[in-house]
């Protein structure tokens, strides 16, 4: 039996260190992607298998499966585990699964094994973390080990790699091999369910006790059974009077029976076992009633800063070498349409969305080391409590800091939330966090209005008025999930239980690949977004129904038949702007935004950024080098300076730019987001709820920002 | 004397599993290595008094919130 094209898969408990291994195996030849049909996130990669005596190299792709304690999900993530393990016809149905497990904790992890093992794919014990366990002197015998465990088990240190070359050849040895061995089952079926279990075999033509024993309890989770199917089992459990919850403690606490005295062969401990004590020490700190909240807001104070101050060097070189970029094209090429598409249309365009780039790799870079060294664990602990008293869990910490950063994978980490409700909650104010999609309109908003000065000596008054932001942007989502928990009524308790991971040195190498995984989707996505908003804008402002632009033109011109060429040139190009399609635009949702101190111009790039909020300062950039002098290219904040209003006093004020800030903190302008809010809640009512209520909230506050202030 | 729980630990106390009083939290339970006969210690509790953390059989440090704690009934 020879294949040239091996899957595998990777299971295991969360922290038994799955994705580490993941890494070591594929290098970087991995990719991203959803599972069929669902928005888990997929990870899989692959390696090459050298062949030996003649045979071929062969491929084998690997898929990193949801971290998960057992076969039977408690939450949305998991479900996909056994979805894809109980179905051959999945298309990531693997050939053979490696069971990742956490040596110093082996008797849990080996529960889930047994399980795999059961469900009879061809499986390999990877036993992980064996210096945790030495430094709990804890030593595993792994030939002990494989004997009773009947499979091939493997020693690896994920961490450096140790051992992933066996584990490879291991997984080409199983496979080769010419008839697989019995399987030796670790549950053994008692009373009637072993007469339950042939009827469902012979229904669903199985041959597998286990897999039988999974359509029985699971089938409302399998996406591949219909619902005359499920219809037909919920008989059967009734005809042989199963009881689900009650066969699942006994199974569970039978395999405990089995694996005990198999630990107990295969492992030796001197004297107690004990976690290792950086991470007691740690947590006598961390979880201080005092000192953890004093870290957790230190290391926030730090993350702004960062985004902040530090980011502002790129970010100030980036601005400059763009905007040189720019006015070396428009010389060196010819003038004209074509020349001005490119220079004021596309490039000005995408040098709204580069210069973003630090910020996001920063604040990905920081979120990412949190999560490695096993820190938000604790910040969950801490913060648990605090949640639940706005409707929320502990864990929907993770998705409100990484709405930080865009709330587009932050919705998709609600999912190990088990708690339905708890996790709709999250789902529906996460957007409110301010992503890293608004940076671009807070920087450009808070230089125009806040002075760069030094407070107490180390803050930058920025780096703060930026923190209030995103302090009001926390505030809401808490406020808004204790009003929303008032309405929607809570159906189930909600579940916290959580594996507290020791304290780990990050990867750096995984570091760095979050960085510019994050970089690269911003730059790729965002970016499409915009250059196609942004050529679409150039043309609806150059072009205008008609020969009104040139009637426009014609006006000013005998208007002010002695202005200064220079001023004339200002006021010509502006009244063409105003009387484009785009300029009509403006002008006929300017009474809406009137109340909120806005003008036709600022109305433009409202409506531009309703799919996606960071086009908004390139449609700024864009609209002001139409309506500006063509002559010399400035920068979007000059730009912004120089901006007049109706009066001629400068129009970017601070009412106008608070209002502007305000808005964007609430408003729900990111397409991305609706869209995977449609999918995480199967339909359309919550997220139009949402739009709704975020939308409402962005006006009425702006609206009150504005009228207080001038 | 009534049962005792794992909520009412003191910190740094420890106590075996006995059995558990909530059916399907006891899956969860179960799934996360308590099981009846396990030594379990008290480790840290949370600045605002719930969650805590709980030591499971000298290998590992679960975080549970007091009301899950309570359906472990402990020896």
């Amino acid at each position: 039996m020879k294949q040239e094209n091996i899957k595998i898969a990777l299971v295991g408990n969360p922290n038994a260190g799955k994705s580490t291994l993941f890494n070591a195996l594929t290098g970087l030849r991995q990719k991203t992607g959803n599972f069929p049909g669902v928005t888990v996130e997929k990870k899989s990669g692959s390696f090459k298998l050298a062949g030996e005596d003649g045979k071929p190299d062969r491929d084998v792709t690997v898929v990193d499966l949801p971290g998960t304690y057992s076969v039977y999900p408690k939450s949305a993530d998991e479900s996909v585990v056994m979805d894809i393990l109980a179905n051959p016809k999945h298309p990531d149905y693997p050939d053979a699964v490696i069971v990742v497990v956490d040596a110093s904790n082996l008797q849990r992890n080996l529960l889930l094994f047994t399980e795999i093992n059961d469900l009879g794919l061809p499986t390999i014990l990877a036993l992980n973390m064996l210096d945790v366990a030495a430094s709990m002197k804890l030593t595993v015998n792994a030939v002990q080990l494989a004997m009773q465990l009947n499979v091939p088990v493997v020693k690896i240190n994920a961490r450096t790699g140790e051992g992933v070359p066996v584990l490879q050849q291991a997984v080409s040895t199983l496979l080769d091999k010419k008839e697989k061995p019995a399987l030796k089952y670790f549950y053994v079926p008692k009373g009637n369910e072993p007469a339950l279990i042939e009827e469902v075999k012979e229904l669903h033509q199985l041959d597998n006790d286990y897999v039988a024993l999974q359509y029985v309890c699971q089938h409302d989770n399998f996406s591949f059974l219909a619902q005359p199917v499920r219809a037909k089992l919920d008989t059967l459990i009734e005809k042989y009077e199963f009881d689900e919850t009650g066969f699942l403690a006994d199974e569970t606490i039978a395999r405990y029976k089995t694996i005990r005295p198999i630990v107990d062969k295969s492992v030796k401990s001197e004297g107690a076992t004990e976690q290792p004590l950086w991470t007691r020490k740690l947590d006598k700190v961390l979880l201080h009633p005092f000192w953890g909240y004093v870290t957790f807001a230190v290391i926030l104070m730090v993350i702004f800063q960062a985004i902040f101050a530090w980011a502002s060097y790129p970010m100030d070189w980036i601005d400059e070498n763009t905007a040189a970029l720019i006015s070396w094209t428009k010389e060196i090429l010819p003038a004209g349409v074509l020349n001005d598409l490119i220079t004021d249309g596309i490039m000005t365009g995408i040098g709204g969305v580069i210069i973003f780039i630090p910020q996001i790799a920063i604040l990905f870079g920081l979120v990412s080391i949190l999560e490695e060294s096993g820190y938000m664990a604790r910040v969950m602990v801490i913060m648990d409590k605090v949640m639940r008293k706005f409707g929320l869990n502990g864990r929907s910490v993770v998705p409100l800091i990484s709405g930080v950063a865009c709330a587009v994978p932050a919705i998709m980490t609600t999912r190990s939330i088990s708690s339905r409700h708890e996790r709709l909650l999250t789902i529906l104010v996460t957007p409110i966090m301010s992503c890293s999609a608004r940076l671009p309109i807070y920087s450009i908003l808070i230089a125009l209005i806040i002075p760069s000065t030094k407070v107490l000596g180390i803050f930058n008054m920025q780096g703060l008025v930026l923190f209030g932001l995103y302090f009001l942007g926390l505030a809401g989502a808490l406020v808004s999930a204790w009003l929303l928990s008032l309405v929607i009524k809570r159906t189930e308790p909600g579940y916290f239980m959580l594996e507290m991971p020791t304290y780990k040195l990050p990867r750096w190498g995984h570091v760095g690949f979050m960085m510019y995984d994050s970089v690269k989707s911003f730059v790729l996505q965002a970016g499409q977004v915009i250059l196609a908003i942004s050529i679409i804008l150039w043309v609806l402002s150059s072009y205008g129904p008609g020969d009104s632009m040139q009637a426009a033109e014609e006006k000013v011109i005998t208007a002010m038949p002695s202005a200064p060429a220079e001023e004339l040139g200002a006021a010509v190009a502006s009244a063409r702007l105003e009387s484009s399609y785009a300029g009509s635009f403006g002008r006929f949702i300017e009474p809406a935004i009137r109340p909120l101190g806005y003008d036709w111009k600022i109305g433009i790039a409202l409506l531009a950024s309703f799919a996606a909020r960071e086009v908004f300062v390139g449609t700024m950039a864009t609209i002001y080098s139409i309506s500006g002098d063509s002559e010399d290219v400035l920068t979007v904040k000059q730009r912004l300076v120089q901006e007049k209003n109706d009066k001629g006093g400068p129009m970017y004020t601070p009412a106008v730019c608070y209002s502007l800030l305000i808005f964007y903190v609430f408003a729900m302008m990111c397409m991305s987001t609706i869209a995977v809010v449609y999918r995480e809640t199967h339909g359309w009512k919550w997220p139009l709820i949402q739009l709704a209520y975020l939308m409402v909230l962005a006006y009425v506050s702006a609206f009150a920002v504005y009228q207080i202030m001038s | 004397m009534s049962v005792r729980t794992v909520s009412q630990l003191q910190k740094g106390e420890k106590a075996v599993i006995r059995s558990f009083s909530d059916r399907l939290m006891s899956l969860k339970l179960l799934e996360m290595g308590c099981v009846p006969g396990c030594e379990v210690r008290l480790d840290a509790v949370a600045p605002l008094g719930d969650p805590i953390c709980i030591n499971v059989g000298g290998c590992y440090s679960l975080s549970l919130r007091l009301n899950e704690a309570s359906t472990i009934e402990i020896e």
